[in-house]
């Protein structure tokens, strides 16, 4: 009776941490699908609540971290694309939410070291910051995004959301300072080869950015 | 006992079954709700949700949230929203109604109030500022000068003929600089009669400038009217060479930066020499010795931990300048005075994290000066004469400063962002001087001063909309042999939601001026009253500030003539000055155009030093505005900056010592005209922004005063006061031209801040 017993809890043990794992994975998965169709800022930053909300419960687990400072950036683009280049009050909108943005990601950081995609996202966070007033701003968050694209692509050369971001820089500043829609080009062809070749390592880790660059790209030609 | 294994299964999974019908069968609650603050104000954006679970929601614009869980009974419902502080509620599922939360503010810098009274600080990191940094170098008629940017906010006076800054009323040795908190004694270069100099340290040496025109903290003292707080850079962003040319000289600079990036060292040499730049544009005086400067500076910095930092800042300089003037005295004869400088300045300062709440900010400076100056009468041949009457106009005079200064600040924060700071600074100073008069006589003088300091002081923020700062200063010193003791107090009440009022009063003591001394008859330390009241808007983009104040000086330095040197006899000078000031900065209203607009009203007066009674000091006009501003084109990757600056006629007296009646008397007066100066800068940066390019440029081209106005800065009597002559700057128009490239690495930052 006593192996039946055992085993038994044995087998519940597994169950349930089966069907925890089962349930985390569904809520990723769904959350995340959810992210490639979502492009307006407030609904953007109650899907990075949610990842916050599932990475608090697991404790262990950077991708929701990770994907709850991403959502976060992204809504905090979405504003600032809608703000038309006007930049009054931008920086009261943005700067709590890029704080915040990297609050969530220390905690994706802390639990998962030295990770390219990390500091794809801490790219991101610079830029966003620059964006809200280029001018004050370049001097500070230009390096800083500069240094974590650097070291992004130093931690895994193979990261083909490196090879966008820089693409992205290329094309969107101004030639006289030094974007060039050429260089752009080559950047987001090598980006999707390496998207070509990218093979996450579970169905949740990061795999965006290959429609975007095919999009880009597309605005070249 | 044998039990099959089929009978295992399945009684295992009735078991199991059993074991999860709970769980399958949970009934699902939803859970609905509002968030608001304190005032009763929804909160949106907040974020709600059952602990460890995946359960939640964020409000919307009215407060409101409703989700739905398969939790169940007793658990935590955690609120978060940004600027509040967050909150766990046990709630139980069975027994659940609509949930009416209330978050309490957090006290953050991003919202608090911050004490403002009396000071401008510049800085890119901290929200309440009016300035960047870049703005100290990318003013037209800043010049590169630390001051000179500083001039065209209210509070500075436009005193052109001699260096440091005139605030409030009070002379340039009632403004204080600190180097990262320590006191600096030499910051401007040695002065030479009616030519303003500059500062002696490159403006990209600092991150961050505080300048306050009054009612400043306790950690700082000895300054009766204004400090200059100035907070040197920390490690550089990458490795870097550079190399400048201009039209007054060149430099070249190398910084190291450390593999792991927790260390640097650098060195940088400069040589000036303003021959080219005075066969260009003609001098009034004539110089016999073209000023000429050797620079050099070598620093390290190491991370001493993940938030601490210990910097060196080592800084040496020699020149020399010569000038002649026709004598205002006597005609066909020339004043000539020669000085030859040299500096030495060294700088320790260590910042350290002690533990969660606790913050060390550490100090020690050591200042070598050297001053030789010798002045004499000279025929038309250059030749030095001696005049009977004016044989004083002869003589030689050897200045040697050495100085210590040592400072030590604890801080310990406590509830938000409430913190308490003590510490103490001690000032060592040994003044030399060796005057020899024209008949060879040798009068030598020692001047020793200990100066100790103790202080504490504590910020209080009761809300994010109310706080206060409440300190006190105990000075000790060792010359006088006497006691201070400064109260300083200052509040902050925010009165909308972009706008606030501050108040300061305290009270402030400086030791004589040491070029008075030794003084004949008992002297005390100098004092001065300040009250301000500010208010002040900050929306994005547009600051609007408006000050009133009232300063009163009590025991200022009274001098008398003694062998043909003004010596301090007594403290019964006294003084008051109060005006108001307004500034207004505008990034808003015009694209890529920004520009703001000073102006200071104050009236003064006060009876010091060789002054009769009370009379409005000479360097000090009634009326003075700035209007500044920059413009970046980008077509042309050029920055274009201009300013102007009016100042209202100041005072001229010609007072002289009365030897029959042993006093001081006014013989002449009068005013001088009012001060214009339109001056304009521009940068052109090639490559600007371009990423891994192997070198960087800057062109820089600028002209102070491009209209040629007129400037009278005041008059210079003869000995007998039956002529005057009018002060005005050595050349009306100075133009400027250079080229600074950073090579091999890429790092732009510190060329453009050096050079802009």
């Amino acid at each position: 009776m006593k192996k039946i017993i055992l085993s038994f809890s044995l087998l519940l043990f597994l169950v349930s941490a089966f069907a925890q794992s089962e349930k985390y994975m569904k809520a990723m998965q769904d959350k995340i699908s959810a992210l490639d169709s979502t492009r307006d800022a407030n609904t953007l930053k109650d899907l990075s609540a949610t990842f916050e909300r599932i990475g608090d419960a697991e404790k262990t687990q950077w991708l929701p971290y990770y994907y709850g400072a991403l959502t976060l950036v992204n809504s905090g683009y979405t504003t600032w694309m809608n703000s038309q280049g006007n930049t009054s009050g931008l920086a009261e909108k943005l700067d709590p939410l890029a704080d915040k943005a990297e609050g969530i990601l220390n905690k994706a950081d802390a639990l998962n070291k030295n990770n390219s995609e990390v500091y794809v996202i801490k790219k991101m966070i610079a830029t966003l910051r620059m964006m809200v007033d280029p001018m004050n701003r370049y001097m500070t968050y230009g390096p800083q995004a500069q240094e974590a694209l650097e070291m992004a692509k130093k931690l895994n050369p193979e990261n083909p959301r490196v090879y966008y971001l820089e693409g992205m820089d290329k094309f969107q500043t101004p030639e006289q300072y030094g974007g060039s829609k050429v260089e752009a080009k080559k950047l987001f062809e090598q980006a999707i080869q390496k998207f070509d070749t990218f093979q996450p390592a579970t169905v949740i880790d990061p795999q965006w950015g290959k429609t975007s660059t095919q999009y880009f790209l597309s605005q070249i030609k | 006992m044998f039990v099959s294994p089929t009978v295992i299964m399945v009684k295992y999974s009735c078991s199991l079954l059993l074991l999860l019908i709970p769980v399958l069968m949970q009934a699902q609650h939803s859970i609905d709700g509002q968030v608001r603050d304190a005032h009763k104000q929804s909160v949106s954006g907040a974020s709600v949700s059952i602990k460890d679970s995946y359960d939640g929601a964020v409000t919307d614009a009215s407060g409101k949230f409703s989700f739905s869980t398969h939790e169940k009974e007793l658990q935590v419902l955690v609120v978060t929203a940004i600027g509040y502080k967050s909150l766990e509620q046990k709630i139980d599922l069975n027994h659940l109604s609509s949930l009416d939360i209330i978050l309490k503010e957090e006290i953050s810098e991003m919202k608090a109030v911050v004490i403002t009274a009396g000071s401008f600080e510049a800085s890119d990191k901290k929200r309440a500022t009016v300035l960047n940094s870049i703005d100290i170098l990318t003013t037209a008629s800043a010049n590169a000068d630390v001051t000179g940017a500083l001039k065209t906010l209210p509070g500075a006076q436009q005193v052109g003929e001699s260096e440091g800054l005139f605030v409030r009323g009070g002379t340039a040795a009632e403004t204080k600089t600190y180097i990262d908190g320590t006191l600096v004694n030499n910051f401007f270069y040695s002065s030479v009669p009616n030519i303003s100099q500059r500062g002696r340290f490159t403006p990209w040496l600092f991150k961050g400038t505080v300048f306050s025109a009054g009612g400043y903290s306790a950690l700082y003292g000895q300054a009766l009217s204004s400090a200059l707080i100035l907070e040197s850079v920390d490690l550089p962003e990458r490795s870097s060479g550079n190399f400048g040319i201009s039209f007054l000289g060149i430099s070249a600079g190398y910084q190291k930066l450390s593999k792991k990036k927790n260390a640097s060292w650098g060195f940088s040499y400069g040589y000036t020499n303003l021959a080219l730049a005075f066969k260009v544009l003609k001098q009034k005086p004539e110089y016999f010795n073209i000023p000429q400067y050797h620079t050099g500076d070598a620093n390290f910095r190491i991370k001493t931990s993940s938030t601490g930092i210990l910097k060196y800042y080592g800084y040496f300089s020699q020149n020399r300048v010569g000038v002649r003037n026709a004598s205002v005295d006597s005609f066909g004869y020339q004043d000539a005075f020669r000085l030859r400088n040299f500096n030495m300045y060294h700088n320790l300062a260590w910042k350290e994290n002690l533990g969660r709440k606790w913050k060390l900010n550490a100090g020690i400076s050591f200042a070598n000066n050297k001053d030789d100056i010798k002045g004499s009468l000279q025929n038309t041949d250059d030749q030095d004469v001696q005049l009977s009457g004016l044989e004083y106009k002869n003589f030689l005079l050897d200045v040697r400063g050495r100085y210590v200064n040592a400072k030590t600040v604890f801080e310990r924060r406590w509830k938000g962002l409430s913190a308490f700071r003590f510490g103490s600074e001690y000032n060592y100073s040994k003044d030399q001087s060796e005057f020899t008069t024209y008949n060879g006589k040798l009068i030598p003088s020692t001047i020793r001063e200990n100066l100790f300091s103790t202080f504490a002081e504590t910020d209080i923020y009761l809300t994010n909309n109310l706080a206060a700062k409440l300190g006190g200063r105990l000075e000790h010193s060792s010359l006088l042999g006497q006691y201070n003791v400064a109260p300083r107090i200052s509040l902050a009440q925010k009165v909308g939601k972009e706008s606030q009022v501050s108040l300061a009063y305290g009270l402030f003591y400086q030791d004589p001026e040491k070029r008075y001394l030794p003084a004949q008859g008992d002297i005390t330390f100098s004092k001065a009253t300040h009250y301000i009241a500010q208010f002040q808007k900050v929306a994005s983009n547009l600051t609007f500030r408006a000050e009133v104040y009232y300063k009163k000086y009590n025991d200022l330095l009274k001098t008398s003539l003694i062998n043909y040197r003004e010596v301090a006899v007594s403290n019964k000078g006294k003084g008051y000055a109060k005006g108001f000031e307004l500034f207004w900065r505008d990034r808003r209203t015009f694209k890529n155009f920004d520009y703001w607009i000073s102006y200071s009203y104050i009236d003064t007066k006060r009876d010091f030093l060789n002054y009769p009674g009370k009379i409005r000091p000479a360097f000090a006009a009634t009326h003075t505005a700035n209007l500044v501003v920059k413009k970046f084109v980008t077509k042309l990757k050029t920055q274009f900056n201009a300013n102007y600056v009016f100042a209202s006629g100041r005072p001229y007296y010609n007072i002289r010592y009365n030897n029959t009646d042993g006093k001081y008397a006014i013989y002449d007066q009068g005013k001088t005209i009012p001060y214009n100066s339109l001056s304009f800068s521009m940068n052109y940066l090639p490559n600007v922004f371009k990423k891994g390019a192997g070198k960087f440029t800057v062109f820089v081209f600028s002209v102070t005063n491009v209209l040629g106005s007129r400037q009278v800065f005041g008059y210079q009597y003869s000995y007998n006061g039956y002529r005057k002559e009018a002060i005005v700057p050595p050349t009306k128009t100075f133009i400027y031209i250079g080229a600074f490239i950073n090579f091999g690495v890429d790092r732009r930052q510190d060329v453009i801040n050096s050079n802009l």
